[in-house]
């Protein structure tokens, strides 16, 4: 993992202040979608080799809930974003 | 090549030249009856039990690196069957007992030592519940014995019993778990089933899995198409990128884990010791060097390295339980990407695909389970059906509800 994340309302800061969550590519599905949608939310991941998205909190900074899209492989940061940003999953 | 003090003797007077490869170096053939993706422990341990336990011989193993790259030789080597819920504890008690006749098994010295594995409690409900666990334990026959404080100042008296914030209170020691060394278990496994006839086939990637007809036909290789009757996928912390490659969706994340070794010290620690309050475990290697870890780093990750924050977390939690290793200096640490699962609990089992079997999900709990994982993925794949003790490791369990969580942290790969 990148030693810095570059916070889109801090700018860049150690890895350190922030907690992961986890995949942020999957999306709640509605209470009645069944039981097969709920399963692959609850249970299922990629798990890509390469790019892949997650939720990051920035819990020693400004508390906001970011997007970091990122590489499994060479740990690189690509983008963060906010959670709330339009197109992103919360 | 049979080794024994005699062989050892006798080479010794021919200058030591009569010792040959442990293992062939093959060229694949067209066909196999079974092909084993992942030459790792449980690869090995896998072709092994079926050459030698099911009679099924014309097997390859094939290894993208060389064998003992991937997370058979990243491990810290401990062994113990220290588990709670019923579906893990017989299945670990099965690879304790297989541990302890492994040498003789299969004709290789793996250092097995039982030297014993003590998990530290720090408060009553902690006391708590490693009392629920070994009574659990000794309820499946299993040896566990809960220790008061008196009792591991004797055996431990360097550790800091008087933290301010988690004074030790006792442990609970399994006497028959230890260390193990990892190297030689998988050279010991790759000698036994090359013996028995399976290929090895190293410095070979599959890139595609050929299906005909809703069944699996050969995969694609780094060194050309090979045939198989049966795959069985045994590819740990790539688990899924195999998958991928049948439209396998897996209840599984990758993510890296670190471990340490220190320079080389008198011996001092005996044991394997649990730190029950933070992230740290150690045990002392036969060279002196300590051998030590903690959590997984928390993020997805296939790099094989990790942060230097978690090295940070763990070197404090290491202190905080030995003060004494305050001036220890570490020598080497290295990462491995753990298949961490949903339930913390590992996968054998068939899969859609009616030849297609998977063996995945190990946390990181592998190496421990490395001979049970390779007698039961032997007996699914040879007998087409599951091994009495791993029954309870299905793929569809997450659908049904039946997971193994161990821990109690749900379906949140990085907590396990």
């Amino acid at each position: 993992m990148a030693s810095l994340i570059a916070c889109p309302h801090c700018g860049p800061r150690p890895k350190e202040e922030f907690t992961v969550r986890g995949d942020a590519g999957i999306t709640r599905p509605a209470p009645d979608a069944g039981e097969d949608a709920w399963h692959a939310y609850v249970y299922l991941r990629d798990n890509p080799r390469g790019r892949h998205k997650e939720h990051w909190h920035h819990t020693s900074g400004c508390r906001r809930w970011l997007v970091v899209e990122r590489d499994t492989m060479t740990h690189a940061v690509y983008t963060v974003t906010d959670a709330s940003a339009p197109g992103e999953t919360a | 090549m049979r080794y024994s003090a005699f062989s050892v003797f006798l080479n010794a007077l021919r200058g030591n030249k009569g010792w040959k490869p442990a293992w062939r170096s093959p060229v694949p053939k067209n066909h196999y009856d079974v092909i084993i993706i992942g030459g790792g422990g449980h690869g090995l341990a896998t072709a092994y039990y079926l050459a030698k336990e099911f009679g099924v011989t014309n097997v390859a193993v094939l290894e993208k690196g060389y064998i003992g790259s991937g997370n058979v030789g990243r491990n810290t080597t401990i062994i113990r069957s220290n588990y709670l819920l019923q579906g893990n504890n017989p299945f670990y008690e099965l690879s304790m007992k297989l541990w302890e006749g492994l040498e003789q098994d299969f004709n290789f010295n793996a250092m097995v030592s039982q030297r014993g594995v003590l998990n530290l409690f720090h408060s009553d409900a902690q006391r708590d519940a490693y009392t629920r666990r070994g009574n659990a334990m000794r309820l499946h026959g299993v040896d566990a014995d809960l220790l008061d404080r008196n009792a591991v100042r004797q055996m431990l008296p360097f550790l800091d019993f008087d933290n301010a914030r988690f004074p030790i209170q006792g442990a609970l020691m399994q006497k028959r778990g230890g260390t193990v060394r990892h190297d030689a278990v998988a050279w010991g496994y790759a000698r036994g089933a090359d013996m028995r006839g399976v290929d090895i086939i190293q410095n070979c990637e599959v890139t595609g899995i050929r299906r005909e007809n809703g069944r699996v036909v050969g995969v694609e290789t780094s060194q050309g198409f090979i045939g198989c009757g049966k795959l069985a996928l045994a590819a740990a912390g790539n688990s899924t990128t195999v998958a991928d490659m049948v439209d396998m969706k897996l209840p599984i994340e990758s993510h890296v884990l670190q471990a340490f070794v220190s320079e080389g010290l008198k011996p001092f620690i005996d044991n394997v010791v649990t730190f029950g309050a933070g992230h740290f475990y150690v045990s002392q290697s036969d060279k002196g060097g300590l051998v030590f870890g903690g959590d997984i780093d928390g993020y997805n990750s296939y790099a094989q390295r990790g942060n230097l924050a978690t090295v940070e977390h763990v070197a404090e939690a290491g202190v905080a339980m030995i003060p004494a290793l305050s001036r220890v200096r570490v020598l080497r640490s290295w990462g491995g990407v753990m298949d961490m699962s949903m339930d913390g609990s590992p996968i054998i089992d068939r899969t859609h695909i009616d030849n297609l079997y998977l063996n995945a999900g190990w946390c990181y709990g592998g190496f421990k389970a490395t001979p049970a994982s390779g007698f039961c993925y032997a007996h699914l794949i040879a007998r087409n059906e599951p091994h009495e003790t791993g029954r309870a490791f299905r793929l569809d369990r997450f659908a049904r509800g039946r997971m193994i969580d161990e821990k109690g942290v749900g379906s949140q790969p990085n907590l396990h």
